[in-house]
């Protein structure tokens, strides 16, 4: 498999993509009484009764080559058969999928192992099955052991393992083949909490050595601080695809599954002969993004607007992660107090590395003169953006303490 | 597709898969190995005594001048009853590959044909085992059968090449209707007994049995089997030269069949993991 798919071209020539999907539909059959017998097929002259039922409709599109490219959408809606097919599990009814490199998949409920083996057996079954020698095995045999943590159970068959350990071992297999698209459908959640870091670190492992990860979650938490893109699908449609911060906002304000929101959920007052009109944060390289990450330069820009001219303004902002926690606050006044402002403009604060830990923050601004006694303009979740894992990458909390280590 | 490519990539994994099947196969069995030595003379023994002692069948001659005495009708029962073993172990193992591995199927790809392959080689390899017993009780016996040797192994080659055929064919199908199963139970009984194992196909030319305008001789030479027991018959037993036109017959039929049973299975495929 390995030389096949690494020899299939993909659509476009195109290296910098992983994963070309397109125009892809897939039909399944719905049998209205499930019997497969042959007698039953000869009653019914041959035709079984079913009903068609497209669980994806005309899907296109691209997944770059690098970074983290999350499936968001309810039950149902296909993310799994279209991971299928990806994997060449399904195949598509119409359309095409091409993948440039060696895929591997680690599917819903688990991985594709035999019961009475054990653990090692599989080991090497699912290795062969994804294209690696016996002495390539072998040579990472430890490793996946060790990544799993089973221990001795590595000889017990894979039907006595926990649910836990079970996904463990296939997601340690699927992981060390050094895949260079790896398709993930919710099963990591079964992880206990000291996998899900060994899991992140290896995600993140894969993602500085140009790899490519799909996931399907439901956790949009994960989806959030993981993806760097995410597509939604909607009964196998589709609905739209891009940042996933803003993409899961629109997801959530349309399922409403969970309310957050940052225009309708932020509350305003202030004297409005100034105002915040918006907040920006901006990447390393100056560009709006609504994905910081730890570690890196930010950049947070406030666009005012004032009627007339405002003397000695003010501006301080605040941080809160979105389950509401205080993370942190700073304002100008001690810094720079410019005599006034008129018209339009912008104020910048510039953090060289930002100390905030992975996880979604609302960004509460306000205008105000340098005595605090007027209060031009007051926004509370002005702005929500996502941290995306950096370094220091094993952080806890909210903030990632800047700090020197040494051993005396 | 599956391409060529795919193949040569994949038989790392054909080893893998037929290793399991064989460690599998007398995994928590007290006598392991010895057990497919003991089924076939088992059945020899029961075959021996049924048709050699109690109905008194003048087989022994068979068309080996030489070989007399009790030991001649079990040497030549088994010279069949071998090869039909592993037709008839690596269809029934064929068809339960797909479903008994859906786990594996729904969960990774790799090309689906090598479960039955690794299924059918499994067995291939028992037979090489069973044969080579057989073939030093032959010789001690005074059965000089070596210089058939190549060709012996050869036609086992390609009788590989035929049940596999066989074996993709209704595994597939068995996936779509489960009841396969069950009908080839049946078929496989009535295969045995229409193939000339037990008995010596001369037993057939001496009838004038027709059946309309068909003689059955020749309904009976449809049926590649009977090449294929009599090829054998012919080099290990009567140690003469495998008749060409019954050779070559086999040889045709099994790649007629490896090719229509790879067909089918192709065109089936697509669907499998959505409906196993
Ligand atoms: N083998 C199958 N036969 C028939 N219908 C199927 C089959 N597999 C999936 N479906 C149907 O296709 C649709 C999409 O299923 P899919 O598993 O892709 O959803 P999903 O987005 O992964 O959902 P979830 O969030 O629950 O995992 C569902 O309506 C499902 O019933
Ligand atoms: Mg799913």
């Amino acid at each position: 498999m390995t030389a096949v798919l690494g020899a299939v071209a993909v659509h476009r020539g195109d290296a910098d993509i992983a994963v070309h999907v397109e125009n892809v539909s897939k039909k399944f059959r719905l049998y209205k009484e499930r019997n497969q017998s042959l007698k039953a097929a000869m009653m019914r002259g041959g035709r079984a009764k079913y009903d068609e039922f497209w669980a994806l409709k005309d899907v296109s599109f691209d997944i770059p080559t690098g970074g983290t490219f999350g499936l968001i959408g309810q039950n149902g809606s296909g993310k799994s058969t279209l991971l299928k097919c990806m994997a060449k599990i399904l195949r598509p009814d119409t359309g095409t999928i091409s993948v440039n490199g060696k895929i591997s998949a680690l599917l819903e409920l688990g991985a594709g192992f035999h019961q009475e083996l054990s653990g090692r057996e599989n080991v090497y079954l699912n290795g062969s099955i994804l294209g690696l020698s016996r002495k390539q095995i072998d040579a990472k045999f430890d490793e996946i052991v060790d990544f799993a943590g089973l221990g001795e159970f590595i000889d017990t068959p894979v039907k006595n393992y926990s649910s836990g350990m079970y996904v463990r071992l296939g997601f340690s297999v699927a992981i060390n083949v050094d895949p260079d698209v790896l398709l993930v459908d919710e099963v990591l959640a079964v992880g206990d909490e000291s996998f899900q870091r060994k899991c992140d670190e290896k995600f993140s492992d894969m993602r500085e050595a140009g790899k490519t990860i799909v996931v399907v979650s439901h956790s949009l938490a994960t989806v959030r601080t993981m993806c760097d893109q995410a597509a939604w699908l909607e009964h196998g449609v589709v609905k739209d695809i891009g940042n996933p911060g803003m993409l899961i906002e629109k997801y959530v304000e349309d399922t409403h599954t969970e309310r957050v929101s940052t225009e309708g959920g932020g509350s305003r007052w202030g004297a409005g002969n100034a105002r915040v009109e918006q907040v920006e944060a901006l990447d390393a390289d100056g560009r709006p993004t609504l994905r910081l990450h730890l570690g890196a330069p930010a950049t947070f820009r406030f666009h005012y607007v004032t009627d007339e001219p405002i003397r000695k303004p003010v501006l301080g902002f605040g941080l809160h992660r979105i389950d509401g926690a205080h993370a942190t606050g700073v304002n100008s006044r001690e810094t720079i107090v410019p005599d006034q402002i008129d018209g339009k403009g912008y104020v910048d604060f510039a953090i060289d590395k930002l100390p905030l830990v992975p996880g979604s923050y609302d960004v509460t601004v306000a205008l105000v003169d340098e005595s605090n006694l007027h209060t031009y303009d007051y926004r509370t979740k002005a702005l929500r953006f996502d941290v995306g894992a950096g370094r220091p990458r094993d952080v806890e909390g909210v903030f990632a303490i800047d700090g020197t280590w040494s051993f005396g | 597709m599956t391409t060529l490519a795919e193949y040569a990539g994949s038989r790392e994994l054909l080893g893998n898969l037929t290793q399991r099947e064989l460690r599998g196969k007398y995994k928590r069995s007290a006598l392991g190995w010895a057990w497919s030595l003991i089924n076939p003379l088992a059945l020899a023994a029961m075959f021996t005594f049924v048709f050699g002692v109690v109905f008194q069948s003048k087989l022994t001659a068979a068309g080996n001048s030489d070989l007399h005495g009790i030991a001649a009708f079990p040497l030549y029962l088994l010279c069949g009853l071998l090869p039909w073993n592993f037709v008839s172990n690596g269809i029934n193992g064929s068809i339960g590959a797909l479903v008994g591995n859906a786990n594996l199927v729904k969960k990774v790809y790799f090309p689906r044909e090598i479960l039955i392959g690794a299924n059918v080689l499994s067995w291939a390899v028992s037979l090489l085992i069973e044969m080579a017993v057989l073939g030093i009780a032959l010789l001690a016996v005074g059965n000089m059968w070596l210089k058939f040797l190549p060709l012996v192994l050869i036609t086992i080659v390609f009788l590989t090449l035929f049940v596999t055929g066989v074996g993709m064919l209704l595994a597939i199908l068995n996936v779509y209707f489960r009841d396969v199963q069950h009908f080839v139970g049946i078929f496989l009984q009535l295969w045995f007994y229409a193939t000339p194992i037990i008995y010596p196909i001369t037993l057939l030319s001496g009838h004038d049995w027709s059946l309309g305008p068909v003689h059955l001789l020749t309904l009976f030479k449809l049926n590649p089997m009977t090449d294929f027991v009599e090829v054998f018959h012919q080099m290990l037993f009567r140690l003469t030269w495998p008749d060409w036109t019954e050779f070559s017959y086999a040889i045709v039929s099994s790649v007629v069949v490896f090719a229509f049973g790879l067909f089918v299975f192709k065109k089936l495929e697509p669907r499998l993991a959505e409906e196993l």
